[in-house]
């Protein structure tokens, strides 16, 4: 490596590896090859969020009069459907009940990941590695084929309608996720810190707790963050399991309880949708490394 | 994986003494229990138990009885159910596509050198994060037949005189839920492929063009090839996701109008749960499975290959 960086002549070498050969394009080139697509993107990705918002904010006669009022912009703001949907809807309690249905599945899905990835990855038991593609074949086992007999199921155990029914049936994803993430994670970290322990006389349980669970802090948060995300946004089982509405869950309940026959109220719509999604977008924007390591690390490992 | 292993035996020699608790098989199946415990009973189990209802005439408030296959011989002559068996095809190699090749070309577009990368980064992932039911409905709004703002824009230019009816006609609604699909997934195959395309050396683009290779040449025989492993795991979650999508479809459609856009999973829940027969629903469930393995052999051998590639054994 040394000596390729010194055969080239000082001066020449560019100070970015990362820059490649960008330098090469000139600026009308640059403007339609790669800003002119950036923005159109940028724009169609975007739109909806902004529509939604401007919909929430606008007074019921603005938001289908496009021709008196400007349609981009509310010229008199309101907040009049956060109110209606904050105290004349269930909304903060669907609110509560994702939150807590979210909590308690991640949780549950993190404590039993963590045990199942350390003993895949670490603990190198006969078949371990069957049990490793195992738990790869359980993520792709989609919702959609698993909610009819769960139905049958929660209702079997006597927890359909509550939200034990939800907290207990998100792992079934969400275990395979964060395992597969937390068995590549524990991957990474050297095998000579576990060695060490062993010959100091370390349990296995010790070494987990205080060695591999400290350094892979990381992991687990990015595997929390990304398993509280499914969990916050999963729409199916909900709508299947939960059937009184001070048990349902934010997207479920914006979905049933806010569209009443064929008048759509239109801005508590949209003000349900977004306040439902802003503890995800909260939460996203303060780890996104997290957010995209997790995302791009399930798919790499 | 086999040095790990000879490692180990050096370093922990069975002792004469050693307890249960102290042997590999032993540890491991305990830390594998919780995970192992609820996979078995909230995932295997109902895989199997499906299977099963499939077989019966079970109905919500009733237990079913065997009937062997009258389910699927019924399905077989359902002209709806092999229209929706149609529609999801249709709708997953379509959006895949659309997904796939503008996913690539944002990743392209991200890998250059940009001002404030890691905000467009972060910013244009947001479809993806954002409960999809949620987004769907901000869509439902979009797409209404006489407040949709594509209409009006469209009107204000000059393109059309009528608002477009969105949702109410077959091939618009068909084009609606693919490009709202496509919306979504755009995000997911764009970011993990840009994470690929970080790790291919920029020397190969180098060393390419002083050879006197275009751009398209570098395209299509450094960035393709380096890339094509990822891309077999990317688009496999993404056909299989697409394929067993039921919440845009739920949200926008209900798979109306005339049944145009029902996909096997909505029609399966709307057997089920709505109408009742719980096995006639499954049995729809069922019938995606072969569709699903299909896609998971093309995943497995994507890997192996990658493996192969890079010459890894483990």
């Amino acid at each position: 490596m040394d000596v390729v960086t010194n055969a080239v002549p000082r001066g020449t070498a560019a100070p970015d590896e990362s820059v490649g050969m960008s330098y090469l394009d000139r600026l009308p080139r640059r403007v339609v090859v790669v800003y002119l697509p950036l923005a159109v993107f940028t724009f169609v990705l975007l739109f909806p969020f902004y529509w939604m918002t401007v919909t929430a904010l606008k007074p019921n006669h603005e938001m289908t009069d496009f021709n008196n009022y400007s349609p981009f912009w509310p010229s008199s703001p309101t907040l009049q459907h956060i109110y209606y949907l904050l105290f004349e809807t269930s909304y903060p309690g669907w609110l509560w009940n994702t939150m807590l249905v979210a909590l308690g599945s991640t949780i549950l899905s993190l404590a039993a990941s963590v045990f199942a990835a350390y003993a895949i990855e670490r603990v190198r038991f006969a078949g371990s590695r069957w049990t490793g593609l195992a738990i790869f074949l359980a993520y792709l086992v989609p919702p959609s084929i698993l909610f009819i007999p769960l139905a049958v199921m929660t209702f079997k155990f006597g927890i359909y309608d509550s939200k034990l029914a939800l907290i207990f049936t998100y792992p079934t994803f969400l275990i395979p996720f964060c395992t597969w993430l937390l068995m590549g994670y524990f991957r990474s970290i050297p095998y000579e810190l576990e060695e060490c322990a062993l010959v100091d006389g370390a349990s296995r349980w010790q070494i987990l707790t205080k060695i591999m669970l400290p350094l892979s802090v990381p992991g687990l948060i990015s595997a929390g963050i990304f398993a509280f995300t499914l969990s916050w946004n999963e729409f199916i089982y909900a709508l299947t399991f939960i059937q009184s509405s001070e048990n349902k869950t934010v997207p479920v309940g914006v979905l049933t309880e806010l569209v009443r026959g064929d008048v759509y109220e239109w801005g508590a719509l949209m003000a349900g949708a977004l306040l439902g999604s802003l503890p995800v977008v909260l939460l996203y924007s303060f780890f996104v490394d997290y957010y995209v390591a997790s995302m791009t690390g399930a798919v790499k490992e | 994986m086999a040095d790990a292993a000879v490692q180990d035996r050096v370093l922990l020699p069975p002792e004469p003494k050693a307890s249960l608790l102290q042997s590999r098989g032993m540890v491991g199946f305990l830390f594998m229990l919780p995970a192992l415990a609820f996979l078995l009973i909230f995932l295997t189990y109902p895989l199997g138990l499906g299977v099963w209802l499939g077989f019966t005439d079970t109905r919500i408030g009733r237990d079913g009885v065997w009937i062997g296959l009258e389910n699927y011989q019924l399905l077989w002559d359902d002209s709806l159910f092999w229209l929706s068996v149609f529609n999801t095809l249709l709708y997953t190699i379509t959006a895949s596509i659309l997904k796939f090749a503008l996913g690539l070309w944002l990743a392209l577009i991200l890998n250059e050198h940009l001002p404030f990368k890691s905000f467009f980064r972060a910013v244009l992932l947001l479809p993806w994060v954002v409960p999809t039911v949620l987004s769907a409905i901000a869509f439902w709004w979009i797409y209404d037949s006489q407040f949709s703002v594509i209409s009006w824009g469209m009107i204000e230019l000059g393109i059309i005189d009528m608002p477009i009816n969105f949702l109410g006609d077959m091939e618009n609604a068909r084009a609606s839920v693919i490009a709202a699909n496509v919306w979504r997934g755009i995000p997911f195959v764009a970011i993990t492929l840009l994470a690929g395309l970080q790790t291919i050396s920029p020397s190969l683009h180098e060393a390419a063009t002083l050879d006197g290779a275009t751009g398209w040449q570098r395209f299509r025989y450094i960035t393709l090839p380096m890339l094509s492993p990822l891309i077999a795991v990317v688009m496999t979650f993404s056909v299989l996701f697409t394929f067993t999508d039921f919440q845009l479809i739920y949200v926008l459609t209900r798979g109306g109008p005339l049944n145009a856009t029902h996909l096997m999973a909505t029609l399966s829940f709307q057997r089920a749960i709505p109408g009742g027969q719980l096995g006639e629903g499954a049995a729809i469930a069922v019938a995606m499975i072969p569709f699903l393995l299909a896609a998971i052999l093309f995943s497995y051998f994507g890997l192996q290959r990658r493996k192969w590639q890079q010459g890894g054994a483990d």
